[in-house]
This record gives C-alpha cells, sequence and structure tokens, in this order.
C-alpha cells in the first residue's frame, strides 16, 4: 500500500518487438495534478511506453496501477473507460467525419436510442469554445488545418479521461500562440486534479509547462526529476548520455562575402499565385541558405509549394542557370535539380511498408526513372551511409519503416532526398519531431552541404534554428512576403518585430 | 451550401431527374404511378440487398457473396415452403438467421483472420451457391395461402399505379438503413472504420465487433432481399441472380459511395437503384433496344462517377490548402 497517493503508477514496464527490446525495467509516477514530461532521443521508446499504458499495446513485464489499484487496460476504448484518454503521435482523428463527430465518436449524445445531432453540434461548440476556437463543427475536419486538428483531439481526449491526459508531441505542429494556449488549458487542468502525461522535444515548451521529467535512454529509465531543481545542461546530458556538441555561426561571416558576390543561378521573379501567396522575388545563390519564417498560416507552406510545382504559379517566372523554367509539377521540379521534403510526413512521405532502404532510395530512383532500377547494392550503400550520419536508429535498413519511431521516420526522409544530392533542397519545418542530438546533427549536415554548393530554403517555427543556419531570413505574414534580413539582421528579435509590425499594422 | 461531402449525392440526384426528364420527353408514359410502381417492385430485392452492400462499402469492405445467398435463400425457402409444407414465416425465420450468421461469421474472419473481406467474402459466394445446388437444381415453385395473400397486396396510387408489400419492404429497409448510417451509434463506428481503421481503434471504436455486425447486417439484407425474390418469382432457383452483387455495387457507388469507405449516403444508393431501374424500364418502352444496353450504361455510368469521385478528392484537396490561408 505505498504510495496511496499517486494517480497511475507503472513499474519494471518491459516490451520487445520481434526479440528487440523496446522498453526495460521503465518506472513512471504520475500524481494527481501534476504536468509530467517524458524525455528522450528518437527511438527512446517514448512513444511505445505511451501506448502499453493506454491499452494499445500489451506490456511483456511490469506492474500499472491506477489509484492503487492494479489495472491491464487491454484496449483503448477500456483505458477510455478507466479514464486515461491519449493523443497519439502519429494518428489522430478521421478526417472523413466533421469535427462533431469527431469529438463524440463512441459517445454521441442520444435521445430515443438515437444520435441527437443538434445536442452534439451545441456541446461541441461549447467544448472547443474552451480552447478559444470557434469553428463550424459541422464541416470536415480535414478542411481545417494540422493546428486545429490537434487541438480538436485534444479537445476530445481532455473531455473523454477526466484522470490522465496523455500527449505524444502535441505541439509538434502548433505555432507559439496556439502553445501557449494549449498550455494554458493544460495548466487549468491540473489545478482541477488531472494527470497529465507530454512527451515533446522542446525543452523549453518542457520547462514552461511541466513539474517532473521522466527521462528514457534506449529503452531504459534514466531518471525522473522536479524541472526546478533540474539545470537544463544535466537534463540534456541526461537524454543524450554526453554532451551536446554546440553549433556556431562563426564560419558564416567568411562566406558572406563568397555568396552575395556570385551571381544566383536559381531566380523567381513576381512568382506567386492568387489566393495563395502574393508574388515575390527571390533569388538563390549556391551555399546559401534562405530560412522563411512566419506565424503558421502566413504562407510559408504555400510558398514551398510553388517552389516545388506542387501549386502553379500564375504570375512571374522562374529562372534557373538563366534559363526560364516552367515550374508545374514536382515532375518538373526535380527535373531542375529541385527536392522538398514536406511538413506532413504521415500524409506525404513515408511508405510504411517499404524497408528504410527503399524508403530513403525513392526519389533517387524516381529521378533516374524507373526503367532503370538501382541495384541492390548501390541502394545498401546509399542506406548505410544515410543511416550513419544521420543517425538513424535502429541502423536496420532492412527494417520496414512503420516500425521506426517518428523521428527517425523522419531522418529518413530527410535522408531522400538529400539522396538525390539537388542543387536546391526546400525544407518545410527539417527538425519537427527530432530530438535535440539529432537536431544538432542535421543542422550541421545542412552546413555541410551548403558548404558543397547546395541551395536551401527551410521553413521553420523555431527562430533559434533558422538563426543558427539561415544566411538570408524571408519574413511572411498574411501570404505576402514582408520583409528580408540578412547577414547581421538575422536574429529572433528581427524576425519578431517584422512579424508583429505587420500584425499589429494589419 | 452544399458540403462537398454530398456532392456526389446531389450530383446523382441531379442526373437521375435529368435522365427522367428526357426519358419523360420521348415518352411521356413513362411519368405515371404505374412505371413508378414498377420500378420499385422490380428492383425490391436488389435494393434491399444494396442497403446492405452500402453499409459494407462505407466501412471499406466488400461483399461479393450477396447474389449467392439471395439463391441460397430463395431455393432453401422454396423447399421448405413448396416441398416440405412448412410455414412460411418459420421459413423465412430460419432463413433470416441462417443468412445472418452466415455474415458474421464471414466478418469475424475479417476481422480475427485478418483476411482481406475480398477473399473471405469470394469463398462464401461459392460456399452459399454450392449449397443452394445442394438444395436443388430445378426450380421450385411454391405456393401458401400466405404467400399469395402477401403477393396481393397493394395500395393504389392515383393513376393506377401500385405500391407492393415487396416494393414498401424495399423502401423500409432503405428509411432504416439511413435511420442506423446517420443517427446510431454503429452507424458513425462504420464511417469511422471506413475512414481509417487504425484510428477508429484508436479512438476507442469497437472495431471487432462492427465489423462482425456489418456483415452480419449484410447477410441479414441479403436473406431478406431472397426472401423478397421468392415473392416476386413464386419460386426458388439455384441458379438465379448471378451476379446480383455487382448490381448492388454499381448501385452503391454510383449514389456517391466512395469505393474506399468513410464517404457516401444510403439515400444516395436508393437513386443508384432509381437509375439501374429507370433504365431498364427505358429499354422496355423503346422496345427495339437490347436489354444488353442496362450494362452498357451502367458501365459508362460507373466511369464517371469514378472519375468525378477523382475530381472531388483533388478539389476538396486543393481547397483544404486554400482553407488552411483563411482560418487564422
Ligand atoms: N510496432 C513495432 N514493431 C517493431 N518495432 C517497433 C514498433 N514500435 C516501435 N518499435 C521500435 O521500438 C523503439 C522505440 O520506439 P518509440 O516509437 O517508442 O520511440 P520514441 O521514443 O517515441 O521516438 P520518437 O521521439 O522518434 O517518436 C524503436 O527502436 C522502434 O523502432
Ligand atoms: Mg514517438
Amino acid at each position: 500500500m505505498s504510495d496511496k497517493n499517486s494517480l497511475l503508477e507503472a513499474r519494471g514496464i518491459g516490451k520487445a518487438f520481434l526479440g528487440i527490446t523496446a522498453l526495460d525495467g521503465v518506472d513512471l509516477t504520475l500524481e494527481r495534478g501534476e504536468i509530467h514530461a517524458l524525455l528522450g532521443e528518437n527511438g527512446a521508446g517514448k512513444s511505445t511506453l505511451i501506448k502499453i499504458l493506454t491499452g494499445v499495446y500489451s506490456r511483456d513485464h511490469g506492474t500499472m496501477r491506477l489509484e492503487g489499484a492494479e489495472v491491464t487496460p487491454s484496449s483503448v476504448a477500456e483505458a477510455q473507460g478507466l479514464g486515461i484518454g491519449t493523443v497519439y503521435q502519429e494518428v489522430n482523428l478521421l478526417e472523413n467525419l466533421t469535427v462533431a463527430e469527431n469529438l463524440f465518436l463512441g459517445r454521441q449524445p442520444r435521445r430515443f436510442g438515437l444520435i441527437d445531432r443538434g445536442e452534439m453540434r451545441r456541446r461541441s461548440k461549447t467544448l472547443l469554445e474552451r480552447y478559444g476556437l470557434d469553428i463550424d463543427v459541422d464541416a470536415l475536419l480535414s478542411s481545417y488545418s494540422v493546428a486545429v486538428r490537434q487541438i480538436v483531439a485534444i479537445a476530445r481526449a481532455v473531455d473523454l479521461s477526466g484522470k490522465v491526459l496523455v500527449l505524444d508531441e502535441p505541439t509538434a505542429s502548433l505555432d507559439a500562440h496556439e502553445v501557449e494556449m494549449l498550455f494554458a488549458v493544460l495548466r487549468r487542468l491540473r489545478e482541477e486534479g488531472l494527470g497529465i502525461i507530454i512527451i515533446t522535444h522542446f525543452l523549453n515548451q518542457v520547462y514552461a509547462v511541466a513539474d517532473r521529467v521522466t527521462v528514457l535512454r534506449n529503452g531504459r529509465l534514466v531518471g525522473t526529476r522536479k524541472l526546478a531543481e533540474l539545470p537544463r545542461l544535466e537534463l540534456i546530458s541526461m537524454m543524450l548520455g554526453r554532451e551536446l556538441q554546440h553549433i556556431t555561426r562563426e564560419h558564416q561571416a567568411q562566406e558572406e562575402t563568397v555568396i552575395s558576390a556570385a551571381e544566383a543561378p536559381i531566380r523567381f521573379s513576381g512568382y506567386g499565385k492568387r489566393g495563395s501567396v502574393a508574388p515575390f522575388d527571390l533569388d538563390i545563390r549556391p551555399g546559401e541558405v534562405v530560412g522563411v519564417a512566419g506565424l503558421l498560416g502566413s504562407g510559408r507552406t504555400e510558398t514551398a509549394f510553388l517552389l516545388f510545382g506542387i501549386d502553379r504559379a500564375d504570375s512571374g517566372t522562374a529562372t534557373v542557370d538563366n534559363r526560364e523554367v516552367a515550374l508545374s509539377s514536382p515532375e518538373a521540379a526535380i527535373a531542375s535539380g529541385f527536392g522538398f521534403c514536406p511538413e506532413e510526413r504521415k500524409t506525404d512521405g513515408i511508405i510504411g511498408d517499404f524497408s528504410v532502404a527503399d524508403n530513403i532510395a525513392l526519389a533517387v530512383q524516381a529521378r533516374q526513372g524507373w526503367a532503370k532500377p538501382i541495384s541492390s547494392r548501390e541502394k545498401a550503400a546509399l542506406a548505410e551511409n544515410f543511416i550513419k550520419s544521420l543517425d538513424i536508429r535502429p541502423a536496420d535498413a532492412d527494417r520496414q519503416m512503420k516500425f521506426l519511431s517518428g523521428g527517425n521516420q523522419q531522418k529518413a526522409i530527410l535522408a531522400r532526398w538529400l539522396a538525390t544530392e539537388p542543387r536546391l533542397l526546400i525544407l518545410d519545418e527539417p527538425t519537427r519531431g527530432i530530438d535535440i542530438g539529432a537536431h544538432a546533427e542535421i543542422l550541421k549536415m545542412i552546413e555541410k552541404l551548403c558548404a558543397d554548393g547546395m541551395s536551401l530554403v527551410v521553413i521553420s517555427s523555431e527562430l533559434e534554428e533558422l538563426t543558427a543556419i539561415a544566411h538570408r531570413v524571408i519574413v511572411l505574414s498574411d501570404r505576402k512576403h514582408i520583409a528580408e534580413l540578412k547577414g547581421d539582421q538575422v536574429t529572433a528579435d528581427n524576425i519578431m518585430q517584422a512579424i508583429a509590425t505587420r500584425t499589429e499594422a494589419a | 451550401m452544399i458540403h462537398t461531402r454530398n456532392l456526389p449525392f446531389v450530383t446523382t440526384l441531379g442526373i437521375f431527374v435529368i435522365a427522367y426528364a428526357l426519358c419523360v420527353l420521348q415518352f411521356p408514359n413513362m411519368l405515371s404511378t404505374r412505371v413508378i410502381g414498377n420500378l420499385l417492385t422490380d428492383n425490391a430485392f436488389l435494393g434491399i440487398a444494396a442497403v446492405g452492400m452500402t453499409f459494407v462499402i462505407l466501412s471499406g469492405g466488400i461483399d461479393l457473396s450477396i447474389g449467392s445467398v439471395i439463391a441460397f435463400t430463395s431455393v432453401f425457402v422454396a423447399v421448405l415452403v413448396g416441398s416440405l409444407g412448412v410455414h412460411p414465416l418459420i421459413a423465412f425465420a430460419a432463413v433470416l438467421v441462417i443468412s445472418t450468421l452466415f455474415g458474421s461469421l464471414m466478418g469475424a474472419m475479417i476481422r480475427y483472420l485478418g483476411i482481406p473481406p475480398f477473399v473471405v467474402t469470394l469463398a462464401g459466394m461459392f460456399l452459399a451457391r454450392g449449397a443452394a445446388y445442394l438444395i436443388s437444381t430445378e426450380s421450385v415453385p411454391i405456393s401458401h395461402e400466405m404467400i399469395d395473400a402477401i403477393q396481393g397486396f397493394y395500395f393504389r396510387f392515383p393513376g393506377g399505379g401500385r405500391l407492393t408489400a415487396l416494393a414498401m419492404l424495399m423502401l423500409l429497409v432503405f428509411i432504416v438503413g439511413a435511420f442506423i448510417a446517420a443517427r446510431t451509434r454503429f452507424g458513425a463506428n462504420v464511417y469511422a472504420i471506413g475512414g481509417s481503421q487504425q484510428s477508429a481503434e484508436l479512438m476507442g471504436v469497437p472495431v471487432g465487433s462492427t465489423t462482425v455486425g456489418i456483415y452480419a447486417l449484410s447477410g441479414f439484407l441479403s436473406g431478406l432481399a431472397g426472401i423478397a425474390y421468392t415473392l416476386y418469382t413464386s419460386s426458388g432457383y439455384s441458379l438465379a441472380t448471378v451476379g446480383v452483387e455487382l448490381d448492388a455495387i454499381a448501385a452503391v457507388v454510383i449514389g456517391g459511395t466512395l469505393l474506399t469507405g468513410g464517404v457516401g449516403l444510403v439515400a444516395g444508393t436508393f437513386i443508384g437503384i432509381l437509375i439501374q431501374g429507370l433504365i431498364q424500364t427505358y429499354i422496355v418502352f423503346d422496345g427495339t433496344l437490347s436489354s444488353w444496353w442496362t450494362k452498357i450504361v451502367i458501365g459508362i455510368l460507373l466511369f464517371v462517377f469514378i472519375v468525378l469521385q477523382r475530381g472531388i478528392i483533388w478539389y476538396s484537396n486543393r481547397r483544404l490548402a486554400e482553407g488552411r490561408l483563411k482560418e487564422i
């Protein structure tokens, strides 16, 4: 009868997939009225632990107690019934249903045994109002952005659970304002006595919202600590098992001169599309990293879609090496030497049933045509190279993609495009969902690629990331390119300033 | 405003109205309650089966056993009532229990053994057809005062048309089916599974029992369609209703339900049935056309609708990209 107070208590949790240990003797204790962060590198076992706690996977070892009573939820529904609600990392809600239907699936209000749609609509409205969302709840979920969908998913889980709320990387797709909104809700729920487990790779957020943290590494428990007493560097070395190498901007000053002297071989002038992005000019020089900043919905992703030919421009021209090119489709863009790593890896990127090697080789194969298959030796070499340089784990090129953790899938997608050695690579949120160690690796890699003459357009909502790597930053607001910051001007403050001035003026 | 997800249904409805108007222009007699009454009666068994198929397709599955189950049912009922003298009500009850169990069994195999619906129901199709042959390969006539009474029962429309018991049964099945789809938790779960089985499972939808329920419902309605068919032809014949499942699928798809699941309406299937009936009626009125034209027109319509659905998906994806910008 120890710890009678704990809300949820997991002891010695172990789990293996096909003989590979994903979790080994992990403990986790969640108190009432606590926000508990779960941290660890990509593939550390965070999502697996969550899935065991919420009834998706069965555990091989260990015990689980909810309010002192032993429980073994064998399905999500059972876990929900016990009071454990979840928002998962990869799969969220049903896009073919309306917002209201999603919120009340499985627990629709009924009258005389029939679903009461009017009541469902009303309740959905009030439920979402608590999150500051005023949307048409009868519209299909798919008509809303990732951010809104995520908030709907959270609203559903909060409303369902009542005792424990589990969030697996909930903030990955939210902008700063929405994150604040969510955190306000989480804090209120904490006040109400809920226990909340949150997985995230943003350490700022961990410190902003969480009370305690549990760190996993390679499927093992590293420790549980109070955040107030844990310096950030110590937390990082708990996660990595080593010190983080800092990225510097020193080299940039010397490169700057080289870059501005060179003629820009890739040029967009007056490029735009009505209802999507206002016409803009953009010159991209070899070895240059152009950052794109702006709030969610400011036209960042749309700019990328235009540059890569996913959306067709209806004004302006694109020139590559002084020749005008028509970027009418992604194929055309690839032929011009462009590459694009999209934001939503789940829907736009991975092929779960293919092996890691096949996924990496996909773009290379597409470029050289399907008539000329890549030999399996080449493929293996390619995979081995990137698995090493991006530290994809497990380092097994033949494993099916769907068995990789979320962050490792992201790395593999990045590898796919790097493998084509494009002259211009467009990255939309390249480090989302990637742990802090790999984050640094990817930024290092980007620098190396630029040194080799590749150009990059990087879209990111993390200003520190942009300022660390970008030579120039374009700031978007209201679907317009409103400012361009160069050299020393590239600071987080200046970017914020640019966005803020514009937003206030509007 | 029309929601994009209802666009296929609205299109189908539009096509039906226009096609009917064109038919009436050519043969004014086609606009009569008599024609409509016959159309409903002639397609009653197909309509009943198509409601079951709608649920199956909405869930992302397929049921190929329908035609065989109808044949089995009709032979079984005919032999029980016609040859063995069992009371029709008992025969009906027995056959509904059998077809429902048969459907549940297929659902359970799909869910718990992880075999694709196509394969399971293909096996079911052979099994049911074989069982029908086993009972009898002859056409078995059936007569019983109760059956005569059902066959003779109808409401008279103004204009001489008849709303027969069979037509009423089909309409009832459509109405109940539409309610189940739109207003019950079971219905909501069907749409959820059709959207994404994995997401549905993570959201706590009882995927197992729902899958079994879907195929049980389809089995039950196939059995009911078989009874309707027996009443319609006053006989049972094991070689009958070959390929009816394909007509049912066609009605569902023409009615605007996505073959990939998750999107569609039971009412759409009703329009799909009406369109098929309309084509047959037109051919009868014309008198010179071969009845195979029905198949050709349905083939063309299917193509049109599949292209249309692609177009809608493409269009709504574009709208989505634009809509994202507006909301903040
Ligand atoms: N269904 C599965 N089958 C086989 N292996 C799996 C499966 N699910 C997870 N794994 C493996 O278990 C390990 C832990 O994965 P998990 O998804 O829990 O990581 P994570 O900590 O959530 O990482 P991330 O931060 O990238 O999301 C990984 O090595 C992964 O490849
Ligand atoms: Mg994960």
